[in-house]
């Protein structure tokens, strides 16, 4: 573990400690190290206390069961919102934004001191939030909409782990500079940086609109403002709420590909068409924020179209390609490794029995299935009025959050404790089904939530049988069964999701050191790599012949247009409106 | 790989194979095909959401709906001192939203429509009108009509789907449609 000392460079003027990564040759700082280590545990910490509040969610839901009092559902459910789909994810990123910068570029960090300062300030807000929602009076959800009030430390919480993570921004952005500056690589920067740069410019956004509706928002919970209008701030407060998940989007999708490229080999099919991908991102997803205002009073239906496609779906567009690619570069990978025969040796001998890779590949197939079609549903002008506020909402954005971006978070753990923090996974057996426990509970939660706004189930709601009201209103049977199905399914994510936490915990504590013996092994299973110099030859206009990513993705569209209509049958049998 | 730097330092030049090209044509033609069914609706189907909305004062639109109330209340719905109003047929109905209920209870002649106005005079919450599963979002301060043709007869539950705090899951309200000429 060779330690080397370099000089200063444009930013910073401390002298860097590098190791080198034994199973890649990368040059880690340690700086940046220490920085990913932190960031990572914060985000498994606040995993573990949202997941839990999650299953108390999902308990109380289950009518047989009805866990929690009506007040501390309504306090759980905003603490669960808060920990999981705010902090966990955000610091998961930031570790994410300093590995993709620093370790993949083999450059020192820029400003690590001010990267302990962001971390300071996100564990200081995450925690003063999290305090003020656990008091008991901050009971708003997630979202917060005025003129329901939280206390104000609840909003203050929030502004600063805003900044710190805007820090974290610039740190990121300052590192590709140095990079450049010290010429540690050589070319464009490697496409899953460049995924990470197109969650950084997003996340940049995302701040700015936080900061654009929270601080006027802290200073009415004060009594300094009189008044928060309540559409604008719904159309601000969004831009950062969903545009932050396209935050995660960006991540995630860098995630497979960092995935497949150390697991099976996978290199981008074409650089153009993925990059450009990611470029659709950036340039379209921040008008997500109309997904949340379809059915809202005072908005022309001129503007909601246009907003809610992305522009005409430009955005979608990106996802998939991204649905394309990510398994066409895994299935060239594999038809070099040689897996050649039929249509889908390649899939059937992928590396299941690798958690990184299985975790990463459900991940794929579920954000695409069950978070992007009904994301785009739920997204349509006019469908979205069978469903705004309904159980679908949190059916479909558990799809993408967390059957997507935090299963694809986990599989990278994988990689990451043996890379970052130099330890071998403990209990590789259990480590091997971990991301499928998780993930059928997650796909079940996901799907019995969606069948339950089907058929009207509002969320966000204590009492499904309506037991106190003075005009009960009883959901179809049908509606019981779901919720039942539901909390059985978020049994088993939160078992998956627990097995994770001690699974990790107890692999940084008391997992076997890696060194140059066995860091490749401690990566998980892998297919014998005829990859390492065949694939990195491989050329995007190759004669390359993907037949089997061709099935899954014409299974995927002829899945997506079904659904599409199937809904607008629904939509032409409802009560004629103008 | 994908955590090297692309291999040709000019990828941008690089041709794109053919399946990747066409997997691209298809999903720009799909977001069109779905862009333009959202216009298309709009001419040719019938359930599209009013934008019809206005800004009225909270204490205004409070007494238009009680002014609508003691013009038309037919009866009261069992002992919950509830008024069920019926609105004159194709004319405007109201209904208002605050914690912790919807008011009034409404009465609809199936085929007929209405003009319906929905505003809160607190917080924003949910119209999920059940089990027709229709929802709308309903903000303090604007008033939106809906014009809406009820399409069935029978109980319909109006249920708050927007969190309005911790009496939030007792806040119902609810719409009778009857058939024409009937009720009352």
């Amino acid at each position: 573990m060779a330690n080397t000392a370099v000089g200063t460079g444009v930013i910073g003027t401390l002298a860097t400690k590098f190791r080198t990564c034994p199973a890649t040759g990368l040059q880690v700082d340690l700086a940046a190290q220490r920085l990913i280590k932190a960031n990572a545990v914060a985000a498994v910490v606040f995993l573990a206390i949202g997941g839990l509040f999650g299953l108390m969610v999902a308990l109380t839901r289950w009518p047989a069961v009805h866990l929690l009092s009506s007040d501390m559902f309504y306090l759980v459910l905003t603490a669960h919102g808060l920990d999981v789909l705010l902090l966990w994810i955000i610091f998961f990123e930031m570790a994410v934004l300093y590995f993709a910068s620093a370790v993949i570029l083999s450059s020192r960090i820029a400003a690590p001191r001010w990267g302990w300062v962001a971390f300071a300030l996100m564990v200081v807000g995450g925690v003063m939030t999290n305090v003020a929602v656990l008091q008991g009076d901050s009971s708003v959800m997630f979202t917060s909409y005025p003129p329901l009030q939280a206390q104000p430390h609840f909003y203050l919480g929030l502004i600063l782990f805003a900044v710190g993570a805007l820090i974290g921004c610039f740190i990121f952005l300052g590192t590709l500079v140095i990079a450049k500056e010290e010429k540690t690589y050589e070319g464009s920067i490697p496409l899953v940086t460049f995924g990470a740069l197109t969650a950084c410019i997003i996340a940049v956004f995302t701040i700015a609109s936080g900061a654009i509706i929270l601080i006027p928002t802290f200073l009415w919970s004060v009594g300094y403002i009189s008044n928060i209008d309540t559409l604008t701030y719904k159309l601000v407060w969004w831009a950062m709420g969903h545009s932050s998940q396209q935050i995660n989007v960006s991540a995630h999708v860098a995630i497979w590909y960092l995935i497949a490229a150390v697991t099976v080999g996978a290199k981008p099919l074409s650089e153009k068409v993925s990059r450009t991908a990611f470029l659709m991102y950036i340039l379209f997803l921040q008008l997500a924020s109309a997904h949340h205002l379809l059915v809202e009073p005072g908005l022309s239906s001129e503007w909601k179209i246009v907003n809610t496609s992305y522009m005409m779906y430009l955005a979608v567009m990106g996802s998939m390609i991204h649905g394309m690619t990510v398994p066409g570069s895994i299935e060239a990978a594999q038809r070099k490794n040689g897996f050649t025969r039929g249509v889908f040796e390649w899939l059937r001998k992928a590396p299941w029995s690798n958690p990184a890779f299985s975790g990463m590949f459900l991940s794929l197939v579920m954000f695409g299935f069950l978070g992007g079609i009904s994301g785009v549903v739920l997204g349509t002008e006019q469908l979205n009025i069978m469903m705004h506020n309904t159980l679908y909402v949190p059916g479909h954005f558990h799809g993408t959050v967390v059957a997507g971006t935090t299963l694809a978070f986990m599989a990278v753990t994988y990689l990451v404790v043996p890379l970052i923090f130099q330890r071998e996974i403990i209990w590789p057996k259990l480590a091997k089904w971990q991301p499928y426990l998780f993930g059928l509970g997650v796909a079940g939660i996901s799907l019995f939530m969606m069948g339950a706004g089907t058929l009207g189930v509002s969320r966000r709601h204590w009492d499904n049988a309506f037991t106190d009201a003075l005009l009960p209103y009883n959901y179809p049977d049908v509606a019981s069964l779901m919720m039942g199905l539901n909390g059985l399914s978020a049994i088993m994510a939160a078992t998956g999701g627990a097995l994770y936490v001690v699974i990790v915990v107890g692999s940084i504590l008391f997992g076997k050191k890696v060194d140059a013996t066995n860091a490749v092994s401690a990566l998980g299973p892998m297919p014998k790599k005829v990859v390492q110099e065949a694939v990195s030859k491989y050329g995007s206009a190759g004669t390359w012949h993907l037949p089997g990513t061709y099935v899954l993705v014409a299974i995927f569209f002829g899945s997506f247009v079904l659904y599409y209509f199937v809904n607008w049958k629904y939509l032409s049998e409802l009560w004629p409106m103008q | 790989m994908a955590i090297h730097p692309p291999q040709s330092r000019v990828w941008w030049n690089e041709p794109v194979a053919k399946g990747e090209l066409v997997w691209i044509a298809i999903a720009f033609v799909w977001g069109l095909i779905m862009f333009f069914m959202m216009i298309y609706w709009h001419y040719y189907g019938k359930q599209n959401l009013s934008s019809e909305v206005g800004r009225v004062d909270l204490a205004v639109y409070e007494q238009k709906v009680i002014d609508f109330t003691d013009a038309y209340t037919v009866r009261e719905e069992g002992d919950t001192g509830v008024p069920v109003v019926k609105p004159p047929v194709g004319g405007d109905a109201y209904m208002l939203a605050r914690t912790f209920e919807w008011w009034p209870i409404l009465e609809l002649e199936k085929g007929k429509t209405y003009r319906l106005h929905l505003s809160s005079v607190d917080l924003q919450h949910g119209f999920s009108l059940q089990p027709t599963n229709i929802n709308i979002q309903v903000h303090p301060g604007l008033e939106h009509v809906v014009t809406v043709t009820p399409t069935e007869v029978g109980s319909f539950g109006v249920i708050c789907n927007e969190y309005c705090g911790l009496g939030h899951h007792v806040m119902t309200g609810r719409i009778y449609v009857v058939e024409p000429g009937q009720g009352g």
